[in-house]
């Protein structure tokens, strides 16, 4: 009998990156020690573990720390290779294609949730709101190129690139939450939509993603972080 | 017969990313047809290839593009991997390595780098400076943990984090004329300083390179947008 890993996670459980991790441990049944963090008042585990970073999520196996979600999704799909589905597709092409859309989402998606969130004025908001509207335009793009008319941008089940998108699908559940703006919706992106619907009714999804009130309450103690920073400049 | 393999590489000669892709095709013994690109004036065939971003580098192998150079040498290593060295190491934790240390230096090196280029100020350029050099540290305790006292990041031969820092080289060379700072010392940067030495001999640095004089001069007169 196999032993179980040696295996922690280091997250906050709202953290797109995080649930992204989760999604591909679940995808891979490997069980591991899931440790929530406090990220605004580090602990010491989380601070050796990502000295460079000093960031959520971490994976420890074996002692050993690996860092930065792509980099942990990618770790995680090579180590356990014969276990479960393949998170990444096997032709180097395609796979040249998933890490390209991660790339995108990772630089496009995330900052304008945090401009959107942060912004100081209406016309700040309206700015990153627009720009969210352009990424979630080109992922309806993405999605058409990726799925080739099958339900999850990897085919016939969820892939990296599911993951990758589907793990910011909290974040634009805050910004409605918030704001009344609706992302991902059937007239604008309805590949999106349809799929939206699909990837949340995922086992992944169904374990991993808190309710969306927890992501809310996360995002005004933020909101009111940032304020005091600014306050005390 | 085995039928053509076709790779073509759209690119700029001051680039950084593009040399990062030229480094890696050098190191992996590949031929490819280069093909410059005017970025004031985008071809039809940047445009179809990278509709999304419109930037170089895009590698185009049998008629289909890839773009965003770390994604190109990650195809380069898998799409080639019975072609010469590995870029990547084999092992899945050292291969996670190799990619938290490159994303590092995308994130976290260019940006600093570009505000003490371009900074107005002296309060900006300092704090661009400081920053920059900030990095450069972390990347000297990388090297280290990387190496292991061999050669490259990638150990005895050069690896994906080689590539990745190697292919922004000139730049680092022309920091000092253009930022008004050394990036690397002997007293902070030791390991470093030998390895650009190292690395800068190498013949597929010579080729992928460009020249650093030429670079320079290029960069001051277009304050250039990299």
């Amino acid at each position: 009998m196999a032993a179980k890993p040696d295996l922690k996670l280091l997250g906050m459980s709202v953290s797109p990156f995080v649930i992204r991790v989760r999604m591909a441990l679940h995808m891979k049944g490997v069980s591991h020690e899931y440790i929530e963090q406090d990220l605004f008042n580090k602990s010491e585990l989380l601070l050796e573990s990502s000295p460079v970073e000093k960031k959520v999520p971490v994976l420890i196996h074996d002692g050993k720390p690996v860092c930065d979600s792509p980099a942990i999704v990618q770790y995680i799909d090579e180590v356990w290779a014969a276990t479960g589905p393949p998170i990444l597709p096997a032709d180097p092409y395609e796979r040249a294609v998933a890490r390209f859309w991660t790339a995108y989402v990772d630089d496009k998606l995330f900052p304008a949730y945090v401009g959107t969130a942060k912004a100081a004025t209406e016309e700040e908001r309206t700015q990153q709101i627009n720009e969210m509207f352009a990424v979630m335009g080109q992922l309806e793009e993405a999605f058409a190129q990726c799925s080739n008319g099958k339900a999850f941008f990897a085919g016939d089940s969820i892939g990296n690139l599911d993951i990758a998108v589907g793990c910011n699908l909290l974040l634009l559940e805050v910004l409605r939450s918030m704001y009344g703006v609706e992302f991902v919706d059937t007239g604008r992106t309805p590949l999106l939509a349809a799929w939206a619907k699909r990837f949340g009714e995922t086992d992944a999804a169904r374990e991993v993603v808190p309710d969306v009130h927890v992501a809310v309450e996360y995002a005004k103690k933020r909101q009111a972080y940032w304020a005091a920073a600014a306050a005390t400049k | 017969m085995a039928g053509e393999d076709e790779l073509k590489l759209l690119g700029t000669w001051a680039s950084p990313w593009v040399s990062r892709v030229k480094l890696a095709l050098h190191l992996k013994g590949l031929s490819y047809e280069y093909v410059e690109q005017d970025l004031d004036n985008k071809s039809d065939l940047l445009l179809t290839s990278n509709p999304v971003h419109k930037k170089v580098p895009v590698l185009i192998h049998n008629g289909k593009p890839i773009c965003e150079s770390v994604v190109i040498l990650e195809y380069i290593d898998e799409a080639y991997g019975t072609t010469g060295p590995s870029l990547l190491p084999t092992d899945p934790y050292e291969r996670a390595i190799a990619r938290f240390w490159v994303d590092y230096i995308d994130q976290k090196l260019v940006i600093p780098w570009k505000v003490a280029f371009t900074a107005d100020g002296e309060e900006e350029k300092t704090e661009g400076i400081k920053q920059m050099l900030a990095v450069v540290q972390t990347l000297e305790g990388a090297l280290k943990e990387c190496s292991k006292g061999k050669p490259f990041f990638g150990g005895d031969s050069v690896g994906y984090v080689d590539i990745a820092l190697g292919g922004l080289l000139a730049f680092l060379q022309g920091t000092e004329e253009l930022c008004g700072t050394k990036p690397f010392d002997i007293a902070n940067t030791p390991l470093l300083l030998a390895w650009v030495e190292r690395f800068t001999a190498l013949d597929a640095a010579k080729v992928a390179l460009p020249d650093v004089t030429k670079l320079v001069e290029f960069a001051k007169t277009k304050r250039l947008r990299i």
